[in-house]
């Protein structure tokens, strides 16, 4: 009995090397769009793009696979940013009133976005006694003047302050105060008013020591620092939004906050200008919104390019998103999804250029980036080959699909071209270009699908950095919606004028939440696929390179078997288009089954070799066999007293009733506990002495009244009946002799379902069965005792690895399955891992998660780890994501803690809910509803940026060309930062300004890592990891792990027996 | 031939041993080969044998050196009884249906008279009604407090055993804060408090929890730093055998440490770890918990049995299933001087055990933990 007492083992050196050597965490890219973005910059010279965001991420980005990511200390948001041109340096400000000076630079080999210095500028009166300065307020704009060296900030109070950037501290002595321009100013227009915030300041083009200010009133004023004079004077009136020179110099416009804008020439005559020379309001005569921002931009083939946001007519369109682009006589009025950020053009900067000739205008919304190409007729929209909308419907799945056979890479990316006919002319004119991607190709393609709510699934290329749209799958047109046309009739409606254009692809509104997906898998070796949604649909898919014409077959099957006392509350099942329906290239259905009673699918598996697909709602599950196109098996696994299963998700009579009975439990209570008060004196007093008691101990009387109950889960739980997982395998289920197809359903409530499965063999040379029906067999039922949800089942071989994916063994793609020695299926609940003998289901080795740290299991994968220092060197692990964010990683089948990492923070639901493991250790979840964060388990397969960018040095010298590489990227840009950046020390004099210490730069990475992006399972064991729930990985070698030193206590009985068998050669 | 048997005991030259058996008012006498006394099984045969009671139900006791009647029931106190025995081996027998469970136990050297004479004598009158005690075959873990000797006296570690029982656990938790003292003087901390008890529930019956006792460890787990939902889960996964550390808002009902006295084979146990009160690792055995693992495998045929533990070496079956229908050696049925039992046991267990069916007992707890 004493020899199972808490073993603290001392960790095994060798071990202890060999798990550096397979595991690692780094979280490495940020896919998709910066969730609420706020500022935008563009360096003309480096041709870098950088978002800033309002949890304080500057993200910056150049050419495809370039980028580069920091975050603010503070979680506040980025205002503004500014480019020094040229010298990969970014000013921000925040708006709590700092700046920021990021650099990317280049640390010992490689290199990061760095915070350098900030400032924070002193807010009050007399905070810097020693200072006469005016109070610094609200910072409203920001300048770079004589090629970044100082910077000019106008302030709400109208003044404007000059900045040394180098060593961000303020010039004193410089400051141009608002009453130094109005002396300057004629009587009748200062009337006593202020000049109200420092609206815009703009350089001058050609004499760097003046500056353009334009004030919230309306008064424009080129203002020479030299002389520090006003040079010269623009009466404008109306409020201002903002500025813009035409590349002459000779010619300002402004626009306002009516909805005009107004051209001034800066004409040699007098210096007090006193009208516009031209004055326009262009979606006038009726009041129009203000123009938040314009810029004018001048061509060699003559007319000028006037864009600009708002201004739309206030009444009639004043909720659109527009960005107008007004060229001589053609005006296009884009209109977006979302709010407009900003914009920029890309254009000709060289000083002896006469012209901008603008290329391309980037146009950042609130949801998505939209670069149009200003060079060929007609604007069309240029394809990002980053920051994809990943959310423009929001994603309710995904999966990850590696090593995917080029075959189906090159299918799906044709498919795709053909979806989305791109101009040739523009393919290859993306116009941001800084920086050099040096990742090798990746060796492998890995896809990530996404479902989405409105029914479509879209495909990415998951390999690199940066994620591309591939191809997107709509399966709504397979259904009848009442919300058909509705969209075009109310476009038709609309007038010519003005002339809209629908630019961007965020449209969040779904039609049907019906045709929400719920599960994606895909066979990577026949191109067939399953998606599953709300309604019970299962939707079986295969690509095909012809289009075709025929109608859709369908089938019902009903999981409820005839269960009396159910009724269906819940939403109708989706009506089927009727009739032969065209299908372009790409995925074309092969059969559609629903569900009865149509709950949301929550399960499914997919095994094209025997031509089955299962799934499973919160009723029970099903096997249909579409080859025959005829269901094989329904069952119902509703627990009797499980009545809430069958109203349905979305139900508001449950909840109604659950409040009913809660509000009767609340009333049934207060009665009792108000006969309670009915007492005699002699508890009077016992109640008395009770609270005197409870004061004395102070601490009882402050607990919030949040309290859990204790009690073993009972079999009539809510929603025990939910499927939870289902799972394909040829294994040993009736007797130890004889193998077999099977098929393992999980419960939410602890049961697992194992059918003997009847299939036809496939005759030699023939891909198809024949056509003769399939069996199910129920061969064994376990009800876990601990009665968790069942959130994986995997069978492992003879060797202790899983089982190959459909067609892997049969193509030679993986290692034939051990079929000799005796199998194991791995149960993961969502407390326990459990690994059981087969055929005769006796529990070998297990794991009590939840029992020994509290957190229960949200995701589980197995997963191939490669050593690091040894190609040939792998272990499959089960990795697991728990509620509390933590990631574990587990070996198989010892079930043997490995290492775990904090990876999410717990608060943060949705992103753990959206977690999806590949399986070679990496992994993927939502961020934000538009990114994903890619972190990595593996030591050896990361997926990172590591670019160059030619950066002329900052520092004055001579312009030196080095390369800088992004290391594993070290905060999180969305809030959740893992390392906060310690700001570095520049190389300026120290200042007093500079708010924070020196330090030197987090480490670099370590020595270990392999530079490469390499998914590095060779392609002999590729398999399919289409559900994100299990996957199964075949290993090279495994090793008997006897020598971990994190011993799983509860495991050490069955340690020291098991390990013989465990390990294998 | 008595005579001769007991001088070859005496001399020891043959390496035999007297065996002197009581059954009702009969005795026998005959020898056991000392240096290899054989298997209990083979034991009881014999003795049903000389007894002439083959097909009869029987309790096996022997008188020890102390003069306790101990029982005899597996290889192990079979063993130890004949190692033990100088010069004589005194048996006991009792029918089953009648047996004086009473009788068995490590009493103090004072009560040891009046035990033997109770058995010597059934006849005897006796004085007082003892409580009906069965054989430890079918005991099974109750709630209890556990670890008194190594839990500083302000806590309690409480085993909450649901095996068997209907009742509900019937306890709810809460977050609360508790006044520590730390080197920076006093600090208020968060901590997990148990806000209710269910009457009629598990947790309220056995009286060993109360509203407002601080949780301070779930099976071995502290609970310090982890949130109230953290805690619950955990309990939750804990709920078949759980075992809580409180510190009992009232503390007048705290366990009396001198109290703390061994029988004659009692185990002592550490008490170094007296001083380490707070830090005590925890001593409970983490294998019992495998009683929730008896999950339920229905086979084609549509019967549902449990699922056993994988053996995990097929020699080992045979010996494993010994081991786990008899119990540990060494304790020979004897209270473990650890367990201070408070709850209610006596009584009706052997009617639950009966309706257990009898290749269901291999699935029982290894009987590690026996609490009388």
């Amino acid at each position: 009995m004493m020899k199972f007492r808490f073993r603290r083992q001392g960790a095994d050196p060798q071990r202890e090397k060999l798990k550096q050597e397979l595991f690692a965490f780094h979280k490495t890219v940020e896919h998709g769009f910066p969730n609420q973005p706020s500022a935008l910059a563009f360096d003309p010279e480096l041709r870098i793009m950088a978002i800033g965001t309002r949890s304080g991420a500057v993200k910056i980005y150049g050419a495809p696979g370039v980028e580069f990511t920091g975050l603010h200390q503070d979680a506040a948001t980025v205002t503004q940013m500014h480019f020094l041109p040229g010298q990969g340096r970014l000013l921000t400000l925040l708006d709590d009133n700092s700046l920021h000076l990021w650099e990317l630079v280049s640390c010992g080999g490689c290199a990061h976005l760095e915070e350098t210095l900030s400032f924070q500028p002193p807010s009050r009166p007399g905070f810097d006694s020693a200072s006469s300065l005016p109070s610094l307020s609200r910072v409203t704009v920001v300048l770079l003047v004589a090629d970044g060296a100082r910077a000019a900030l106008g302030t709400e109070g109208g003044s404007v302050f000059f900045l040394d950037v180098g060593t961000l501290t303020l010039l004193e002595g410089q400051t141009l105060g608002p009453d130094e321009i109005l002396r300057s100013l004629p009587d009748d227009y200062r009337c006593g008013k202020a000049l109200g915030p420092v609206e815009s300041l703009q350089g001058h083009l050609h004499d760097p020591s003046k500056i353009l200010i334009g004030y919230s009133r309306g008064l424009l004023v080129i203002w020479s620092q030299a002389a520090r004079c006003v040079d010269r004077v623009f009466l404008g009136n109306q409020q201002l939004e903002s500025l813009c020179w035409e590349r002459s110099g000779g010619t300002v416009v402004s626009s306002h906050s009516d909805g005009s804008y107004a051209v001034w020439t800066v004409g040699s005559g007098s210096s007090l200008v006193l009208q516009p020379t031209e004055a326009t309001t262009p979606y006038g005569p009726f009041p129009c919104k203000a123009i938040n921002k314009i810029l004018w931009r001048n061509c060699r083939s003559g007319g000028r390019f006037l864009i600009f946001s708002g201004g739309m007519p206030r009444a009639s369109y004043g909720d659109r998103h527009c960005v107008s682009v007004l060229q001589a006589e053609t005006l296009v009025t884009l209109d977006f999804t979302s709010r407009v950020i900003d914009f920029f053009t890309v254009h000709s900067m060289q000083p002896k250029d006469d012209f901008d000739d603008p290329q391309a205008l980037a146009v950042l919304l609130e949801e998505e980036l939209v670069v149009l190409d200003l060079q060929t007729p007609g604007w069309p929209a240029l394809p990002a080959p980053y920051l994809a909308p990943l959310h423009s419907s929001a994603i309710t799945c995904s999966a990850h699909v590696a090593n995917v056979p080029a075959k189906l890479w090159a299918r799906l990316v044709s498919a795709g071209e053909k979806q989305s006919p791109q101009p040739a002319s523009s393919a290859s004119s993306w116009p941001i270009t800084g920086g050099r991607n040096l990742a090798q190709e990746p060796l492998q393609h890995g896809l990530l699908l996404t479902g989405h709510e409105d029914g479509t699934v879209r495909f990415w290329d998951a390999s690199g950095v940066a994620l591309q749209p591939l191809y997107k799958l709509g399966t709504a047109g397979l259904f009848q919606t009442d919300f058909e046309h509705a969209d075009s009739l109310g476009q038709a409606a609309e007038d010519d004028w003005p002339p809209f254009r629908k630019v961007g692809c965020f449209d969040p509104y779904s039609d049907d939440p019906r045709l929400g997906v719920q599960k994606v898998a895909l066979c990577k070796y026949t191109a067939q696929m399953v998606v599953a949604g709300t309604a019970g649909q299962v939707l079986v898919l295969e690509l095909s390179d012809m289009p075709a014409e025929r109608a859709l077959s369908v089938a019902s099957v009903d999981l409820l078997q005839d269960r009396e006392g159910f009724t269906w509350k819940g939403h109708d099942r989706l009506g089927p288009s009727t009739g032969p329906l065209s299908w372009p290239v790409g995925f074309q259905p092969l059969v559609l089954v629903q569900c009865l009673p149509p709950a949301a699918v929550t399960a499914v598996t997919l095994h094209t070799e025997w031509g089955l697909v299962a799934f499973g709602t919160s009723h029970g599950f099903g096997l249909f066999d579409y080859q025959c196109k005829s269901p094989v098996l329904a069952r119902c696994t509703l627990h009797p007293n499980d009545s809430l299963a069958m109203e349905g998700p979305l139900s508001r009579v449950k909840s109604l009733k659950k409040s009913l009975r809660q509000s009767f439990r609340r009333i049934r209570k207060s009665r009792v506990s108000g006969k309670k008060r009915v007492m005699n004196a002699n508890s009077k007093l016992q109640e008395a002495n009770a609270q005197l008691a409870e004061q004395a101990c102070p601490h009882d009387l402050e607990v919030a009244p949040v309290q859990r109950r204790i009690e073993p889960r009972s079999a009539d739980d809510s929603l025990s009946g939910v499927v939870r997982c289902l799972y394909f395998a040829d294994t040993f289920l009736r007797d130890a002799v004889h193998h077999g197809p099977t098929l393992w359903a999980g419960t939410n409530s602890g049961s697992v379902f194992a059918y003997a499965l009847e299939v036809p063999t496939a005759t030699a040379g023939s891909e198809k069965r024949p056509e003769r029906a399939v069996e199910a067999v129920l061969g064994k039922e376990v009800q876990l005792m601990h009665r968790a949800p069942v959130v994986a089942i995997a069978v492992l071989d003879g060797r202790g690895r899983p089982l190959p994916e459909p067609y892997e063994a049969s193509r030679d793609l993986a290692q034939a399955p051990d079929m000799q020695g005796g199998h194991a299926v791995l149960i993961a609940s969502e407390e326990q891992f459990k690994v059981f003998t087969l055929p005769k289901v006796s529990a070998k080795t297990k794991f009590k998660l939840t029992a020994h740290e509290g957190c229960r299991v949200r995701k589980v994968a197995l997963a191939t780890f490669t050593s690091v220092a040894c190609e040939d060197y792998a272990e499959t692990c089960l990795a697991c994501l728990t509620n509390l964010g933590d990631v574990h990683v587990f070996s198989v089948p010892g079930l043997r803690p490995q290492v775990h990492y904090p990876c999410i923070r717990k608060e943060d639901i949705s992103a753990i809910a959206s977690c999806v493991f590949t399986r070679h250790g990496q992994g993927f979840y939502l961020i934000s509803p538009s990114e994903f964060e890619r972190f990595s388990l593996s030591a050896r397969n990361i997926t990172e940026p590591l670019c160059s960018l030619d950066i002329c040095c900052p520092r004055g010298t001579a312009c030196a060309s080095y390369r800088l590489h992004e290391s594993p990227k070290l905060s999180q840009a969305n809030g959740t930062p893992s390392i906060i950046l310690a700001p570095r020390s520049c190389d300026g004099s120290p200042s007093p300004a500079r708010s924070k210490g020196a330090g030197d730069m987090p480490q670099t990475p370590e020595a270990t890592l392999s530079p490469l992006s390499v998914d590095s399972a060779t392609s002999a064991d590729t398999t399919l990891d289409t559900t994100g729930d299990v996957t199964v990985e075949d290993v090279k070698d495994f090793l008997g792990s006897s020598e971990e030193p994190q011993k799983n206590v509860r495991n050490a009985v069955q340690d020291e027996a098991c390990s013989y068998p465990i390990l294998i050669k | 031939m008595n005579r001769s048997h007991r001088h070859g005991a005496g001399s020891g030259c043959l390496g035999t041993m007297e065996v002197k058996s009581k059954f009702g008012a009969e005795f026998r006498r005959f020898s056991l080969e000392r240096s290899k006394p054989g298997k209990f099984e083979e034991f009881y045969g014999l003795l049903q044998h000389v007894h002439k009671i083959p097909n009869m139900d029987v309790l096996v006791g022997y008188a020890d050196i102390h003069g306790d009647l101990l029982p005899i029931n597996n290889d192990d106190n079979y063993h130890k009884a004949v190692s033990t025995a100088n010069p004589l081996l005194r048996i006991f027998i009792q029918k089953k249906e009648e047996a004086d469970y009473s009788a068995f136990g490590t009493d103090t050297l004072i009560k040891k008279k009046n035990v033997l004479t109770n058995v010597l004598r059934p006849d005897n009158h006796r004085k007082k009604p003892h409580i009906v005690i069965s054989m430890p075959q079918d005991f099974r873990p109750v709630s209890s407090i556990i670890d008194v000797d190594i839990l500083p006296e302000t806590h309690r570690r409480v085993r909450l055993y649901k095996y068997g029982t209907e009742k509900p656990l019937g306890f709810y938790i809460r977050d609360g804060s508790s006044v520590r003292v730390t080197p920076h003087g006093l600090e208020k901390v968060p901590g997990i408090f148990i806000s209710r008890l269910v009457p009629g529930g598990l947790a309220q019956s056995t009286g060993l929890l109360a509203v407002n006792d601080e949780v301070l460890e779930v099976n071995g787990i502290e609970v310090s730093g982890k949130s109230l939902d953290q805690v619950t889960d955990m309990m939750i996964a804990n709920s078949r055998n759980l075992i809580i550390t409180v510190r009992p808002a009232n503390q007048r009902n705290n366990v009396v440490r001198h109290s703390r006295t061994s029988g004659s084979s009692g185990q002592s146990t550490d008490n170094s770890l007296l001083s380490a009160s707070q830090q005590a690792e925890p001593s409970f055995e983490p294998e019992d918990e495998d009683s929730e693992d008896e999950d339920i495998v229905i086979e084609d045929n549509g019967m549902p049995q449990q699922i056993p533990k994988a053996t995990p070496t097929a020699q080992s079956l045979e010996s494993l299933t010994q081991i786990e229908l008899t119990f540990e050696p060494g304790q020979n049925g004897c209270i473990p001087s650890r367990e201070v039992n408070l709850a209610p046991v006596a009584g009706g267990t052997n009617a639950e055990s009966e309706t257990r069916a009898p290749n269901q007992k291999l699935l029982e707890e290894d009987g590690t933990i026996i609490t009388l």
